[in-house]
Order: structure tokens, then sequence, then C-alpha cells
């Protein structure tokens, strides 16, 4: 009756619990840091011919939005819209636009809809990031024509396929999030 | 279906209830702040540009280094498939230099023939001298529009409006400079316009970037299409942004006015790109007959104006 206690009662998915504890810092700056990092893209040495690569601060933000509601208030939109645009080629003011509204879409559809898993997720995100792409062509200052439209088909497949993975990096960086760190005391 | 139990529901609590409302309040204005400089930027294109640039000048450490990495990678790779193609290329380079020797001589002859009838004419000449060089450290690749970021800024002399080039030709021209960055656009950016000329004679067109890696040649005379696949075409020096004979493109698709062509220096294969002045100064200095050294010192002078 008085043998060793089992050793995994003192932890679960998230670490050790003596001694250490979630750090608020790490817990609420992580999201965020990860959505400018994907801003910061256009920076990578792809030197691309055409819009070939999924808009991945966006992508970033609606996985975010999506595995933790509530996470991110709902005006996260104009802070990491801004960022965007400075980066991105569109005209400033396009990303705070779509990425306030698609903020706004997703609480409309979360009340309207509100069960979760990964089909109705992946369906959303398709729907949020055709609707984005779609409308950042349209604003992106120049002239829209077939031509454009025919040409960010591609990067719309490439990014709808691409979500589920990127979902599935947030999951694990959401465990990081919440990891205990050492604390003192 | 009912509705799942862990549904974020506002409490009675009157606090949580104008907090959550708050918090939509100003996600919607966030939306009509976010249109309003939209609508402003697009009818004003150049009214953010200084945080841009700010912004680009402050991440593009991150671009330089990235760029070195992808040039290094390159190098890399080819090091290792030059030992399995090594023999082959001998022979071939051996039967290339036999040939590339005489061609020499005849450059040469040709060279001194040219400067001859300049002499003739009365122009001085002189290589234009690059105003800087720099790396191509990013591009917009998930954007429509074609831009793209070079390691070579204000400080370095470089103005909007100067042409940016690969050692294979154009690549576009800057358009937004920072203190150690600047922002190029690029040949294939839908808002791209070019006057080129063919290589060969002088049928002028307008080459329009398309913003997928092509040009849209449109020819000026319009009538019977006398393009043929596989012409090259060069800047025809019209505008005075480009100096004259910078290869562009060459066309790949014959369509009724024109051509669809291909960009000779694709930007993704560059390494070092060089940003010449304005071509407009020096060609008033080389029909003045001025050494091109005033005209690099009129044009700094110039560049504190707005170029259109």
């Amino acid at each position: 009756m008085t043998g060793q206690p089992n050793p995994r009662s003192r932890q679960d998915q998230f670490g050790r619990k003596i001694n250490r504890t979630h750090s608020p810092l790490l817990a609420h700056l992580l999201p965020w840091a990860t959505i400018l990092f994907g801003s910061l893209v256009p920076l990578m040495p792809v030197i691309a011919p055409g819009p070939i690569l999924p808009p991945f601060g966006f992508m970033l933000m609606v996985a975010w939005r999506l595995s933790r509601p509530g996470l991110l208030p709902s005006w996260a939109g104009f802070p990491l819209g801004l960022v965007d645009d400075l980066f991105s080629g569109q005209p400033f003011g396009s990303g705070i636009l779509l990425f306030s509204l698609t903020m706004l879409a997703l609480e409309v559809l979360e009340e309207r809809f509100p069960w979760r898993g990964f089909w109705q997720d992946w369906i959303t995100a398709a729907v949020v990031i055709s609707a984005y792409l779609i409308s950042a062509a349209v604003l992106s200052g120049a002239n829209p024509g077939l031509h454009h439209m025919l040409l960010i088909l591609p990067q719309i497949a490439l990014s709808i396929l691409l979500f589920p993975i990127l979902a599935r990096v947030i999951a694990w960086l959401d465990a990081l999030r919440l990891t205990r760190i050492r604390s003192l005391g | 279906m009912a509705r799942p139990s862990s549904i974020r529901t506002t409490s009675y609590s009157k606090k949580a209830q104008y907090s959550a409302f708050t918090a939509y309040l100003v996600a919607a204005l966030g939306a009509l702040i976010g249109g309003g400089l939209l609508i402003l930027s697009l009818m004003k294109p150049d009214a953010f540009a200084d945080v841009r640039e700010r912004a680009a000048d402050v991440a593009s450490p991150v671009g330089r280094a990235g760029a070195a990495a992808r040039v290094g990678g390159q190098d890399f790779f080819s090091a290792i498939g030059g030992y399995f193609s090594a023999g082959r290329q001998n022979v071939r380079l051996t039967r290339e230099i036999e040939i590339a020797r005489v061609r020499l001589a005849e450059a040469q002859a040709l060279k001194q023939e040219n400067n001859r009838l300049r002499d003739l004419l009365g122009l001085t000449h002189g290589d234009v001298k690059p105003v800087a060089a720099g790396r191509l450290i990013g591009s917009t690749s998930a954007s429509t529009r074609r831009f793209a970021y070079v390691s070579a800024g204000a400080s370095d002399g470089v103005r909007p409006g100067m042409p940016v080039l690969s050692p294979r030709g154009l690549i576009g021209r800057v358009l937004e400079t920072g203190r150690s960055s600047a922002r190029v656009l690029l040949l294939s950016d839908s808002e791209s316009m070019v006057p080129v000329r063919r290589a060969s004679d002088n049928v002028v067109a307008f080459a329009e970037g398309q913003g997928d890696g092509t040009v849209r040649l449109r020819l000026v005379n319009l009538g019977i299409n006398p393009l043929k696949k596989g012409d090259v075409f060069v800047t025809s020096g019209a505008g005075g942004l480009y100096r004259p004979g910078i290869a562009v493109a060459v066309a790949d698709e014959i369509i009724r006015d024109g051509a669809i062509a291909r960009l000779l220096s694709n930007p993704a294969a560059t390494d070092y790109v060089l940003i010449e002045p304005v071509w407009a100064q020096q060609a008033r200095a080389i029909v003045a007959g001025a050494p091109i050294a005033d005209a690099e010192a009129e044009q700094n002078s110039d560049a504190a104006a707005p170029t259109p």
C-alpha cells in the first residue's frame, strides 16, 4: 500500500508539475509571434515569378483562431493585417481590412455552426482562404482581368491543401505554448 | 444536433457582456479604418512608402542571410553535379573556345569600326557606371503584385526610377527606397511597362507585365504582325529610364497584336544585381558632349526632386 507512487501522476501532457508552472508570457505571445513570423515570408529567399506561395500570415491567423477560439481577440485582425501589409506587396490597408473582416466572419460562422471537427475546420478554412486570395487579387491595385484570376487558382489550391498540415503544426505549438517551465518559489 | 456545451457564451455579468461588445466594436472599426487606408493607398500608391521601407530596412538582415544561403546552396549542388559531367564538358568547351577566338577577333574589328563611326558623329562614349550593387533579398511571392526587395538603399545612392539589371538583362526598376533596402517593381508586374524594340531591327513595342513571369509585347505600329517565335527584344531607350540595348525578353507565343514573351533574366536565378542611374541625364550629357562625371553630379542633384 505504501509503495512508490505512480511517477506519471505528477505530470501531464504539458510536463512535470512540481516546481514548474505555465508561463503567461509564452502562453500569450506565441500565437502573435508565429503569425507575425508568417507575415515575414516575403523576405524568404524565394524570388517567385508569380503568386505561388500561400499567404502564411493569414493562414496562421485562421489556424490559431479555429484551433483556439477566444485566444486571439476579435480585433486581432487590425494589428496583424497592418504588419502583413508592410511586407506583402498589397496596397496598404488591404491586409487590415481583410484580416479584420475574416475575424468577424469567423465569429459569425462559429455562432451559426458551433461544432468543431477536422472536416468542418478544413472547409471553413478553405472558404475563408479562397475569399481572402480572390479579394486580395481584386484589391491589389493591378487591373483585375480574367488572366489574373486564373493566375491565383494554383495558389488557392496549394493553400487549401497545406492548411491541415499547418493546423497540425499549430496544434503542436499550442502544446508548446502551455508547457510548464521551471519557476522559483 | 444539439449545440455543443463547449461554446463560449457571455455570462449574465454585465462587465463580460460589455467587454465582448467592445471587442466587436473595435474589430468593426479596424475593418473600417483598413478600408479607408486601402482607398487612400489605391488612389495614391506611394502614400505609405515611408513606413513600408522602414519596416523593410529593419527586417532586411533576415533576407540578406537567406539570399546568401540560396546562392551558396546552388553553388554546392552545381559543384557536386560538375564531377559527373567534367569530361564531356571539357571536350565541348575546347571546341567552343576555338570558335570564340575567331568571334573575338571579329568583334574587335567591329568595335574599332564602331569607335570610328562614333568619333565621326561626335558622340562621347563611356560605359554607364552602376550606382550600386546588391542582392535580391525577397519578393512578394504570395501577392498578385510582383515586387522584389534589393539589399541596397538610399545610403548607397539608390533613387526611385533607377533600372535594376542582372548580368542577363533587365529585372525592373526601383520604386521606393529605404536606407539600406529598396523595393523593385519587377518587369512581370502588371503595372510595369517598358518600351522595347526587336534586337535585329527597329520594330518597336511595349513590354507589359502579366504577373506570371512573362510579358506581353504590344506592337506600337499595328498591321501585319512581323514577330516570330525566338525574336529577342531589348530596351529602346524611349521614356528615358532605361538605356537602350538592355536585353529584356524573347518572344514565345505569337498573338494577334504582338507576342507573349519570356523574360531573359529570371530574378530567381540571379545572385547580384546592379542598379544603374536613370538614363535621361546620361543621354543629355552624351548629346551635349559633356563627360559622364558631370552627368552623375547633375543626376544626384536632380534626385532630390521626385521622379515622375
